[in-house]
């Protein structure tokens, strides 16, 4: 077994609200090992988004712990890169320079420009995004500018790759060259990723181990489904693959049969 | 059940949007440039369109025009727009004479009331706009100067003339003062208003990055908080330009504001009018520089 890269300990996130209290997660505990995909997944509204964040350090959880890397998880770093769902790409550099801008945070005092330049432009030839390295973010798709998201991402190398329903705003079939590409990069690196997403096929395509969330509020983990399919995956033969419909509906008794969502 | 997420592997090419060579609207427009094959319809759907964007102002300044002319020929004293046009003639033949501090060509005025309206609110940008910042990235700033500004805000800045007059002993710089009063407020208003309002989507990347102070103003802040800037310079200028007529009757010395009220004294209501339009004028290009230079710095919609 690889070594431990985050563990989260009886980690639990309580909102003050006008309305008093409200628990979104209690006694979560998970650990990830290096070079793992986990994907969290569950209704919208169980928390899972809460406690990528707590992950990434954008929120400290209320009770409980987390540590990465040995180190207990304080605040945000560039050591656990975040793909945000809405890509947050900034509109006023190009996409070079958006990837240039995380490059130079984490490599800007030990490499000179031409050698950060070239990590920016390979980690955006990495997402078939070369073509389009002077463009501005308003000048490209939304699958595009989510690459280019995903680039900034890796050109950092962190210890581990946090992703917010990274392709929920795109369109399916977008969406699946995107995993597909994910695959990839996912193969060629080896990164440890955690990966939030409302989607059961792309949970079973993409991960190594699928974290299912139980309803908020007061969510928690529910069940955790190991994804043992080998790699490379290939979408077309995995639709008859009968071990990934085993999973999928795992997965979709979990989601729709334990949790079913109240009427909203 | 998501069968398109299934059939869809070998799609990546579908990504990449081959532009279009010539957009269809652009060869539509350059049409009637050619000679006519089949673009009659083509031809009159563009004189159509300049009709409509030429025609409206124009029938607007015809009425103003009638209704000021009818006014004048009503009789009393004011000139029509005739009596206006032939004086115009005279007045822009040599804007620029000087014959001494009281009788300087309309174009000195105007460019001196230009001069203490740049150098009034350039102070209040090198003021306004770091303390916009400084209050719209700490709260504690925000409700310190909060109530300090909504009562400063509505005083007229002519209630500053005599303290300006006080302090500097002067009158131009007592005017300029006056300027530099009114154009700060929208200055540091929409400065703060805009660091409020940076998406927190961007502050997130700037945590994640875990960028420093200095990156996080010019690299994230900066550049959003450009536009909203630009509007309050948009307003201030605007502001600045009314201000500066009514401070230069008051001042005297060479400027617009002054010439006006000269020419009161002449009893020469076609000068008078005249300035009208001219002070309209050039606040009407001001404007439309600024506005120009703000569709400069727009991003797309992300």
């Amino acid at each position: 077994m690889n070594k431990t890269m985050v563990k989260v300990d009886k980690a639990g996130m309580t909102f003050d609200t006008k309305k008093g209290k409200f628990v979104a997660l209690r006694d979560i505990d998970l650990s990830i090992s290096e070079g793992e995909f986990v994907t969290l997944i569950g209704h919208s509204g169980c928390g899972k988004s809460t406690l990528l964040n707590l992950i990434a350090g954008l929120a400290l959880p209320t009770s409980g712990n987390l540590i990465c890397d040995g180190r207990e998880i304080a605040g945000p770093g560039p050591e656990r890169a975040v793909v945000f769902q809405n890509h947050s790409l900034l509109p006023w550099l190009t996409c070079l320079e958006n990837v240039l801008l995380a490059v130079e945070r984490v490599f800007g005092k030990k490499e000179g420009k031409p050698k950060l330049r070239a990590r920016a432009e390979a980690a955006l030839e990495m997402v078939h995004m070369d073509h389009a390295l002077h463009k501005y973010p308003h000048e490209i798709s939304g699958g595009m500018k989510q690459r280019v998201g995903i680039a900034r991402a890796f050109a950092m190398e962190p210890k581990i790759l946090l992703m917010d329903e990274p392709f929920g705003a795109l369109d399916a079939l977008t969406r699946a060259s995107l995993q597909d590409e994910l695959n990839g990069v996912m193969e060629k690196t080896g990164a440890t990723v955690v990966m939030v997403t409302h989607d059961v096929d792309e949970a079973v395509l993409l991960s190594d181990r699928i974290v299912m969330m139980t309803n908020g509020p007061a969510a928690t983990i529910g069940e955790i489904l190991d994804v043992k399919l080998a790699r490379p995956r290939d979408r077309l033969a995995l639709a008859h693959d009968t071990d990934f419909v085993e999973y999928r509906a795992a997965l979709l008794e979990f989601l729709y049969q334990k949790q079913v969502r109240k009427a909203a | 059940m998501n069968a398109a997420s299934i059939t869809s592997d070998k799609i990546m090419t579908m990504t990449s949007k081959p532009v279009p060579a010539t957009p269809a609207v652009a060869r539509k427009i350059s049409a009637p440039a050619e000679p006519s094959r089949s673009g009659g319809i083509v031809l009159s759907s563009v004189m159509l369109t300049v009709f409509k964007s030429v025609f409206p102002p124009l029938v607007g300044i015809c009425l103003l025009l009638a209704v000021w002319a009818l006014l004048a020929a009503e009789g009393g004293s004011i000139p029509g727009p005739l009596a206006v046009w032939e004086a115009a003639k005279v007045l822009f033949a040599d804007p620029f004479y000087n014959n001494g501090p009281n009788d300087m060509g309309i174009g000195w005025n105007v460019l001196s009331s230009l001069q203490r309206v740049g150098i009034g609110f350039g102070f209040a940008a090198l003021v306004g706009i770091p303390l916009g910042f400084v209050i719209g990235r700490f709260a504690f700033m925000n409700r310190m100067f909060e109530p300090i500004i909504s009562l400063l805000r509505p005083v007229s800045p002519l209630a500053w003339l005599p303290i300006g007059l006080l302090v500097f002993k002067q009158a131009d710089p007592a005017a300029t003062w006056t300027i530099f009063i009114c154009s700060i407020w929208p200055m540091i208003i929409n400065t703060a208003v805009g660091v409020q309002r940076v998406p927190q989507d961007y502050m997130n990347v700037a945590r994640v990055l875990d960028l420093d102070e200095w990156k996080i103003v010019t690299r994230i802040l900066f550049p959003s908080v450009l536009p909203y800037m630009l509007t309050g310079i948009r307003l201030s200028i605007g502001t600045a330009w009314l201000v500066i007529v009514a401070a230069e009757m008051l001042t005297g010395g060479v400027g617009i504001g002054f010439w006006v009220w000269d020419e009161w004294n002449n009893l020469k209501v076609e000068h008078i009018i005249i300035a009208i339009f001219v002070i309209g004028i050039v606040g009407l290009l001001l404007e439309q520089a600024l506005l120009l230079l703000a569709r400069r710095f727009s991003y797309g919609n992300s």
